[in-house]
């Protein structure tokens, strides 16, 4: 079941923004609305699912309406039309008793400039969320150390915000939105006012993050090559409107329309594509099956080796017709004459870091996972034809 | 065309007369609660002899300051002494705090409210514009009648007179607190209560307290107008010098003002300064 499920969300700022509502409806735009009602479309009916656990990423550019959507979530800023279902309870229709707790038990929230209070320590910081719930003070310092800790801040808790670089203020924000362990965790640009280099381990720290706590984060960013790298799934928003919402090959691969194709040209593939999204289905052989039978399958496959699998599809090595020959003449099996020395890479590789193994190796890379499992293979031209943005296999071709 | 004259002085002076009626019962209630505390300040300074008041004094500028300031006390407070103005000026400040404080516990949920509610805001700011610009002369008549001659009026005229300050630098300090702070304590389910006390006024309180020192300095400027309803202390001996031309005795006079000023000013400037670690 989906965690979040948003129906038609809408904000229109300005006086009594309902009667833009209706407009809407017929089909009005944002330009118009704004010259003949003087009214600002914020949001235009958004509608969208999150699942627990995901990492949704809205992205957009300044003016999208991205951080607008996101406080409507949380109602920072109250809509003014649509719903908001968390786990089938409409958050718009929360009375101010509920909102405050749907915000204390819920739903955390990390800013841009970190928001952190000045006038409080690093710790009286991150227990604030558990403060206002009346939690006792030994309970929320020991649920704020933790989070720290989290974030790797332990030993920096007395100190106050401004003693900390950038990249730490976020953490003590990340963790004082962690701290009551909400099920929802809304970054709004979290990232955008930190250095290119801290932000990139700041992304990095925060998936190492996702697999242990498990949140359902909503990332919102300005920033495409953040948005690939962290998101599940991503919303792209164009003047209130989102436009597209799919996985980042998806919009990398299928842009929904000219706009997303021209957000996305710009983008470095090789440092988006895996060797998953390129590599190809390789001709296997079972090593007891013995060379005869290999050097037939090469014949019937059109192809000059083979990649030899065990029984749980784990990548023993690779027979070339050469080698077959030469086991048939002398009588040996393809365990004996196989090569081991396969070149292999995680499907997870960015085919950024595939080049260089690439170039040095004569046969096609081996794609294995964590178990030695091997899921395909990689070869030189499907790489460049990636690059170059036309060939991509759907999805990857998969065994 | 020959209007007639629109009869505002009657108006304030029924409205005068009206209130004196039927809220006597009322004003004698103010006028005992503030005599009060002004006679019950007077007596804890003037308790304690001069040395002693001066040294505690000093050591307490010492705590919040520094050196320079506890010697400034030390030599300032001497010198009251040394003039003979020892008790008018102790007078003085029991007028001047407690103005200040029932300033200070008036002004500060005002400035508040008026952060909280543009309407508030609004109708607040034009009457404290008044206040401010209306001559103290004028409401110390109205004060007079209805709390009639003595210390009282003089403290309500210096309340009115100085509370603008307070009232202004708290909307203004609660009103600058940024927006994503405010955003964030929203975010984490504060009542509107926690709000105010875990982030606005700790923030603000730097702003605040400016204002609160305004609104002492500018209860201290009134000292020598509440001389002339009547209200004792230093005020009085500089009211006498000027009317009898006695140009030494109202410097003098004039100088103890300057040193209690100074030494309220620089104290309360510093308290909530964090102290150089």
């Amino acid at each position: 079941m989906a965690i979040i499920e948003v129906k038609e969300l809408t904000k229109v700022f300005g006086h009594d923004a309902g009667r833009a509502l209706p407009l809407l409806e017929q089909g009005w735009s944002k330009e118009k609305i704004a010259r003949e009602a003087k009214l600002t479309v914020g949001v235009n009916k958004a509608s969208f699912r999150i699942e627990e656990g995901e990492i949704f990423v809205i992205m957009g550019l300044s003016g999208s309406g991205k951080s607008t959507l996101v406080r409507l979530l949380n109602r920072l800023i109250e809509p003014t039309g649509g719903q908001v279902l968390f786990k089938g309870k409409d958050v718009v229709k929360m009375n101010p008793e509920e909102l405050r707790g749907f915000r204390r038990k819920n739903i955390g929230m990390v800013f841009q400039k970190f928001g952190l209070f000045p006038h409080r320590t690093v710790l009286a910081n991150a227990e604030y969320g558990l403060e206002v719930q009346g939690i006792d003070k030994k309970e929320r310092t020991r649920r704020a150390m933790e989070s720290l800790e989290l974030v790797g801040l332990k030993g920096w808790e007395n100190h106050r915000p401004d003693q900390l670089s950038g990249g730490m203020q976020q953490r003590v924000g990340l963790a004082r939105g962690l701290a009551n362990d909400p099920d929802i965790l809304l970054m709004d640009e979290a990232f955008s006012a930190l250095d290119p280099l801290i932000r990139k381990d700041m992304q990095q720290e925060l998936l190492e993050l996702q697999t242990r706590v498990k949140k359902t984060i909503i990332f919102i960013t300005h920033d495409l090559d953040e948005a690939l790298r962290i998101g599940d799934r991503i919303a792209l928003m164009k003047d209130g409107v989102i436009v597209q919402i799919g996985t980042p090959e998806e919009i990398l691969i299928q842009p929904a329309n000219k706009y997303v194709e021209r957000f996305v040209e710009d983008v470095d593939l090789s440092k988006v594509l895996t060797a998953s999204h390129v590599m190809r289905q390789p001709e296997l052989i079972r090593p007891e099956r013995g060379p005869r039978v290999a050097l037939q399958l090469m014949r019937e496959g059109g192809v000059s080796s083979l990649y030899v699998v065990d029984q749980e599809m784990k990548l023993q090595g690779v027979i070339t017709a050469d080698d077959a020959s030469q086991a048939l003449k002398e009588n040996k099996t393809i365990l004996e004459v196989m090569r081991r020395e396969i070149p292999r890479v995680h499907p997870d590789t960015l085919l950024n870091d595939l080049f260089e193994l690439m170039s040095q190796a004569h046969l096609p890379v081996a794609v294995v996972d964590e178990a030695d499992k091997l899921k395909g293979i990689v070869i030189k031209g499907a790489v460049l034809s990636a690059l170059a943005g036309n060939a991509v296999p759907e999805g990857g071709l998969k065994l | 065309m020959n209007l007639p004259k629109i009869p505002i002085g009657q108006g304030v002076e029924w409205l005068e007369d009206w209130l004196t009626t039927y809220f006597g019962p009322f004003f004698d209630l103010i006028a005992s609660i503030i005599g009060g505390m002004v006679s019950g300040i007077e007596t804890a300074l003037t308790f304690l002899p001069a040395i002693v008041l001066t040294l505690i004094i000093a050591a307490l500028a010492y705590w919040i300051g520094k050196w320079k300031m506890a010697l400034f006390a030390v030599i300032g407070l001497l010198l009251i002494d040394n003039l003979g103005l020892w008790g008018p000026s102790m007078q003085s400040l029991a007028l001047v705090l407690t103005a200040s404080v029932l300033a200070v516990l008036i002004g500060v949920p005002l400035g508040v409210l008026c952060a909280q509610s543009k309407t508030v805001q609004n109708i607040v700011t034009p009457i404290l514009d008044f206040m401010q610009t209306m001559p103290a002369f004028v409401y110390l008549l109205p004060a007079v009648s209805f709390f009639s001659l003595g210390v009282v009026p003089g403290v309500i005229a210096s309340i009115i007179f100085a509370i603008p300050p307070t009232i202004r630098l708290t909307n203004l300090g609660i009103r600058q607190v940024s927006e994503e702070l405010v955003e964030a304590a929203d975010a984490f389910g504060s009542t509107a209560r926690q709000k105010l006390f875990k982030l606005q006024l700790p923030i603000a309180l730097p702003t605040i307290m400016a204002g609160i020192n305004q609104t002492i300095m500018l209860s201290l400027s009134m000292v020598v107008i509440s001389s002339m309803i009547g209200a004792q202390g230093v005020g009085a001996y500089v009211y006498r010098a000027v009317s009898q031309a006695k140009t030494g005795a109202g410097f003098e006079a004039g100088i103890a003002i300057v040193i209690v000023a100074i030494l309220l000013d620089r104290l309360t400037q510093n308290l909530v300064k964090p102290k150089k670690s």
